[in-house]
């Protein structure tokens, strides 16, 4: 009679902590939400997502933060783009090519992990000291390589999680009908694990375009929208900083405008990888 | 009754980490007739199967020791070209696995991983091999939708025709119709028996009826080690060991 009580206690008790975190976890995006809405919209306008900053601009003069959406979007894209590259080619080399060497693959997921801890700023430092050597000035290159250096390990070890679940018969099968390795990996594991290759994408594309800290001395900011990989570009997170430390009432509202910005940009890119990820996860074998 | 020999294996012994799964293995697979490898779960039927191609390469901790000769090429030995010689065998393993994209680029993926790239080659082809299998009538209309789309049975045979595309003298069964209903079972049964006039067809199946129903040859396997080898008849009309009479009469079962 005792247990049942205790068991009843336990189950109620349970459930009223998975409560209570869902709705911490829910009211918090929904606040976010709403204040960056409540104090953004108001100055969001179309003037300000079509037009570069004027003169005066962080006074409160006309223009708008175009040079900071492309810039971001430039970035987050390149670094995507290049992070992919490097990135899938790494997953399927530690899942198919050298799964035999557990030491070896065991090693760089370590490594990877390490990395993915590193702060965001510590990557801008070091681009920031390698730029210095190099001679080479803020620009949208260099933006472009650290936020890679730093979006790698995301890319690599989300796609790493996926793979690890193709099953093993696959593997088998494919082999079987006289592939090598690499045809395993490209053709078969590769389109097994797109769902999955989507998801790394749009979550580094989202620390991408999210991240400041890495940006603020390798690419630096302008007020002009870049057109060669090697003149600085400006960037939303920045754009938002900037304007936030202003002490003028309408430019810290405007920041918020520009968080709504980063925010859809946001939400587009993850709807449509959804989209596109839903599609490719009818051919998945279970 | 026996004509050639296929495959022939001399000394295999196999470990994974300390454990001695395959105890000194030595046997003849004849050529083009339906071999069983018959026994209990866990006494490396599978093991014994995937060494033939060599998936056992697969696992970081499989030592194996000894020959497998097929023809006069070993396929143990570290030289051989590996991916030559899994095209000579198809592989049906217990549960179905067709490759992530449609069914018409399940068949053709052996073939053009051979270089085969022309459209109307393919097309008849890709016919062929699901006639074979008796599958063409049922996704001839659907032939671009996805492998993963198709019935458990229709998948099995899908696998089949797959393996057969790639022209393979041995087709290497692992209890293939054990995630199969019995219609679906029956089909694959009534392929094999039609198959093995032109290929040599090993099966692994625990499940001695099937073995009754469908063998020409029966090795008997219990704990890694090979009890009794022989043509059906013999084994199952007189078994000369008291483990393997045991089994026919479904002590281990």
């Amino acid at each position: 009679m005792k247990r049942k009580v205790l068991q009843k206690t336990e189950e109620i008790f349970t459930r009223f902590l998975m409560v209570f975190s869902t709705s911490i976890i829910v009211s918090a995006l929904l606040l976010i939400i709403v204040s960056i809405l409540y104090k953004g919209l108001p100055s969001l306008s179309w003037e300000m997502i079509t037009q570069i900053p004027k003169g005066g601009y962080y006074f409160g003069k006309e223009g708008g933060i175009l040079n900071a959406i492309v810039g971001s979007l430039y970035l987050a894209t390149g670094s995507t783009i290049l992070g992919l590259i490097i990135s899938l080619p790494l997953a399927l080399y530690i899942n198919i090519h050298k799964a035999k060497n557990s030491k070896l693959v065991n090693f760089i997921r370590f490594l990877l992990d390490i990395l993915w801890g590193i702060p965001s700023i510590v990557y801008g430092a070091f681009g920031f000291t390698v730029m210095i050597y190099f001679g080479m000035r803020t620009s949208l290159l260099a933006g472009i390589i650290t936020v890679t250096l730093f979006i790698i390990p995301i890319m690599v070890r989300s796609m790493d999680e996926v793979m690890k679940t193709v099953p093993k018969g696959l593997l088998e099968s494919a082999l079987s009908l006289g592939s090598t390795r690499s045809e395993t990996a490209y053709k078969v594991v590769f389109r097994q694990s797109i769902p999955g290759i989507v998801t790394a994408v749009l979550l580094a594309f989202g620390r991408g375009i999210g991240d400041a800290a890495a940006v603020l001395f390798t690419a630096g900011y302008t007020d002009y929208i870049p057109n060669a990989l090697n003149q600085p570009a400006a960037t939303l997170p920045l754009a938002i900083f900037f304007q936030l430390s202003s002490p003028i009432p309408e430019v810290q509202n405007r920041a918020y405008a520009a968080a709504v910005v980063l925010t859809i940009i946001i939400l587009i890119i993850s709807v449509s990888s959804r989209i596109v990820s839903n599609k490719f996860k009818q051919r998945r074998i279970k | 009754m026996i004509n050639g020999t296929k495959i022939k294996v001399e000394h295999l012994n196999l470990h994974i980490g300390k454990e001695h799964i395959l105890k000194d293995i030595n046997l003849v697979i004849p050529e083009k007739q339906l071999t069983v490898i018959l026994g209990p779960s866990g006494c490396g039927k599978t093991t014994l199967l995937k060494s033939f191609n060599r998936l056992t390469d697969l696992n970081p901790d499989v030592k194996i020791s000894g020959h497998i000769f097929n023809g006069d090429e070993d396929i143990l030995h570290p030289k051989t070209e590996i991916t030559q010689l899994r095209k000579k065998m198809g592989l049906l393993s217990q549960s179905p696995y067709p490759l992530p994209m449609s069914i018409f680029d399940n068949i053709t993926y052996g073939l053009k991983i051979s270089g085969r790239r022309k459209k109307k080659f393919l097309i008849r082809r890709v016919e062929n091999y699901l006639r074979q299998v008796s599958l063409w009538e049922e996704v001839k209309d659907r032939l671009k939708d996805p492998a993963s789309a198709l019935s458990i049975g229709q998948q099995q045979r899908l696998c089949l025709a797959r393996g057969l595309a790639v022209d393979p003298e041995i087709i290497l069964a692992d209890e293939p119709t054990s995630a199969l209903d019995p219609v679906s079972s029956k089909d694959i049964e009534e392929m094999f028996l039609k198959l093995k006039q032109r290929y040599t067809i090993v099966v692994v199946t625990h499940i001695l009826r099937q073995a009754r129903r469908i063998a020409d040859y029966v090795i008997f396997m219990y704990l890694g080690e090979v009890i009794e080898h022989g043509p059906a008849e013999q084994i199952f009309e007189h078994p000369q060991h008291e483990m393997t009479k045991a089994y026919l009469k479904g002590a281990y079962n």
